[in-house]
């Protein structure tokens, strides 16, 4: 089934189809990038230095101990974010931020807010599995 | 082959042997995120779980890295039957590995992370990664020569080593603003590159325990079938272009996420395989259960197929929709992690590391226990997690939904059950590896001092 020639055709096959995949969507990526404030920029690298996703979700994706974040901040508001990002909880420590990293984080949300809905109650299962929004 | 015993296979054997340390580091602090999620605030002036995550997922990823590499060099050398083509470049790659672990897991403790979520570090420690494993795959194309009638492992070996790099180079373009500043599409490439990740050091794994299998059975007869280079294309097929189950409910192309469905639902010619050769995987499981790294080979079999079951359930993005964002999801990541990854990883440390110049005898019977505990507990564990995850699932898809602290105060039950299986099942883990780290750190010393390495035979083919 399997001769040398056709094992290195399928492989062959295969990689170009990855690589095409691949680099045709770092250059068709799903939001064509709009400018994006200083402070949203900042916020995201605000984000990682702390370490946010180890606790928290965005789309489902990241840690368990916390709740996802994707849309607190149209549901909930800054002022409530800001409380929790200022004092901490039992569980989440308070890590001192300055005034600057607490408005980069506040815009860091809310851009990821209006990305879309993380909520999975907003979908709907089609007869074929697939789901839509 | 050539002797599976040879001063050559030195700088091989430490791979396995830093690795193993590493499992032990990583269950110790996986056990103390489990005593967070208990007692909410535990060590969180000093150790919070934003320091504790990232020390335990990077403490078992070194620990699979380390050991496949091992792996890989030591089977690479016994099948050509001829050296590997540059010790120098082998010790050069494991002192690089080796600082850039300690340097990693110092740096969460000093706070400072690359804040990406699963496998993270600051990005200027991923340069010596990169580099080391620029080493290995120099290395093993040298010693592998030709490709023309190779077995199935060194396909997948190749694959592996190939993937890893290009997928951790890819999983730093967020360092660019054009991959990073929009949220969907840093997620969109983060989860292409991490998804296939995972596929390529599974590659490693698997390669190696077909070697190990090949080793046992004494016959080459499967690896150069055309069944199993059927196996290893729907892996690769599956590695390259499934990525997309992760992230159903993000809002990025649709085409990713139907190609990532289809192509996932592939793995069920995978699992009809497994139901199908039951009887005949039983039968032989009889027959060889007496040697060591065959259990795990055993163990293994039993969480495949559990772990691809779950796994093709959860692929469904209907089924996905409820799953995902709960601890199913993590009970899929332990079972494919623990169940499958680390006992074969073990199977491999024990067929490399139990001929030493001391018998592994008298530790048979802790290690008979430290078996049984580890599996037993692991599937309580697994249980556990699938339970925390349809309570969670049930709150999230619930149109009156209580606040997110009571939820997690109505998980405490399965949290319990799920710290005590953690403990027992490092108890376990521990009673199997502490024999064979014994041995091997003692008669490394005695091979310093007298310069012979001895071998002791405890098992037949074990």
């Amino acid at each position: 089934m399997f001769t040398e020639k056709r094992k290195n055709i399928i492989a062959a096959l295969l990689i170009v189809a990855f690589l095409s995949y691949s680099f045709f969507l770092y250059f068709s990526l799903p939001v064509k990038n709009k400018s994006v404030s200083k402070e949203t920029s900042k916020g995201k690298l605000v984000w990682q230095q702390y370490n946010c996703n180890a606790c928290h979700q965005v789309y489902g994706l990241g840690g368990y101990l916390g709740p996802d974040l994707t849309n607190t901040y149209s549901l909930r508001g800054p002022a409530y974010i800001k409380a929790f990002l200022q004092n901490g909880t039992a569980t989440m420590p308070n890590f001192n931020l300055n005034g600057k990293e607490v408005n980069a984080l506040l815009a860091y949300l809310r851009d990821i807010a209006a990305s879309g809905k993380g909520d999975p109650r907003t979908f709907t299962i089609n007869n074929n599995g697939t789901i839509q929004q | 082959m050539a002797p599976s015993n040879s001063k050559q296979e030195a700088p091989f054997r430490l791979f396995v042997i830093a690795a193993l340390l590493l499992l032990g580091t990583g269950m110790f602090w996986g056990v103390t995120g489990g005593l967070q999620y208990l007692i909410p605030g535990f060590l969180k002036s000093y150790l919070p779980f934003q320091k504790i995550r990232p020390l335990h997922v990077s403490s078992v990823v070194f620990w699979i890295i380390f050991n496949s590499t091992g792996a890989v060099f030591t089977y690479l050398q016994q099948h050509t039957g001829k050296k590997i083509y540059s010790q120098l470049l082998i010790k050069i790659q494991l002192i690089i590995f080796s600082l850039s672990v300690i340097t990693i897991l110092i740096s969460y403790c000093a706070g400072i992370f690359g804040g990406r979520e699963y496998w993270e570090f600051h990005p200027i420690l991923a340069l010596p990664i990169v580099a080391g494993w620029i080493l290995f795959l120099i290395n093993f194309i040298k010693s592998a020569g030709s490709f023309r009638n190779q077995p199935v492992y060194v396909w997948m070996w190749f694959t592996g080593i190939l993937f890893f790099l290009f997928t951790f180079l890819e999983s730093y373009l967020w360092i660019f603003p054009y991959f990073r500043n929009n949220v969907v599409n840093d997620m969109t490439v983060q989860w292409k590159s991490y998804g296939s990740m995972v596929g390529s050091w599974n590659m490693l794994i698997y390669g190696s325990s077909i070697f190990l299998m090949d080793k046992i059975s004494n016959s080459k007869n499967y690896s150069h079938s055309s069944m199993a280079f059927l196996l290893y294309f729907i892996g690769l097929f599956n590695l390259m272009f499934n990525w997309g189950h992760h992230i159903y409910t993000l809002p990025t192309h649709n085409y990713i996420k139907h190609i990532s469905y289809a192509i996932s639902m592939t793995e069920l010619f995978i699992l009809g395989r497994i139901i199908f050769n039951w009887r005949a995987s039983v039968s032989a499981a009889k027959k060889n259960f007496h040697k060591t790294a065959y259990r795990f080979l055993v163990a293994a079999d039993a969480w495949i197929f559990l772990t691809l079951l779950l796994a093709i359930i959860i692929s469904v993005p209907g089924i996905n929709l409820y799953t995902h964002g709960t601890h199913i999801t993590v009970a899929h990541t332990m079972g494919a992690t623990i169940g499958i990854n680390s006992f074969l990883l073990l199977a491999i440390a024990f067929d490399i590391l139990n001929d030493t110049c001391l018998s592994f005898e008298p530790y048979k019977k802790l290690f008979n226990r430290g078996y049984w505990l580890a599996n037993i507990s692991l599937f309580v564990f697994w249980i556990s997690l699938i339970g925390a995850g349809v309570v969670k699932a049930k709150w999230q898809l619930s149109t009156s939904q209580i606040p997110f602290s009571s939820m997690m105060l109505q998980l405490r039950p399965f949290f319990i059950v799920f710290f005590i299986s953690a403990v027992v099942m490092m108890t376990g883990f521990l009673c199997i590896i502490y024999p064979l780290l014994k041995n091997n750190v003692l008669c490394y010393f005695k091979f310093k001092t007298t310069g012979k390495i001895q071998t002791h035979y405890y098992s037949p083919a074990a």
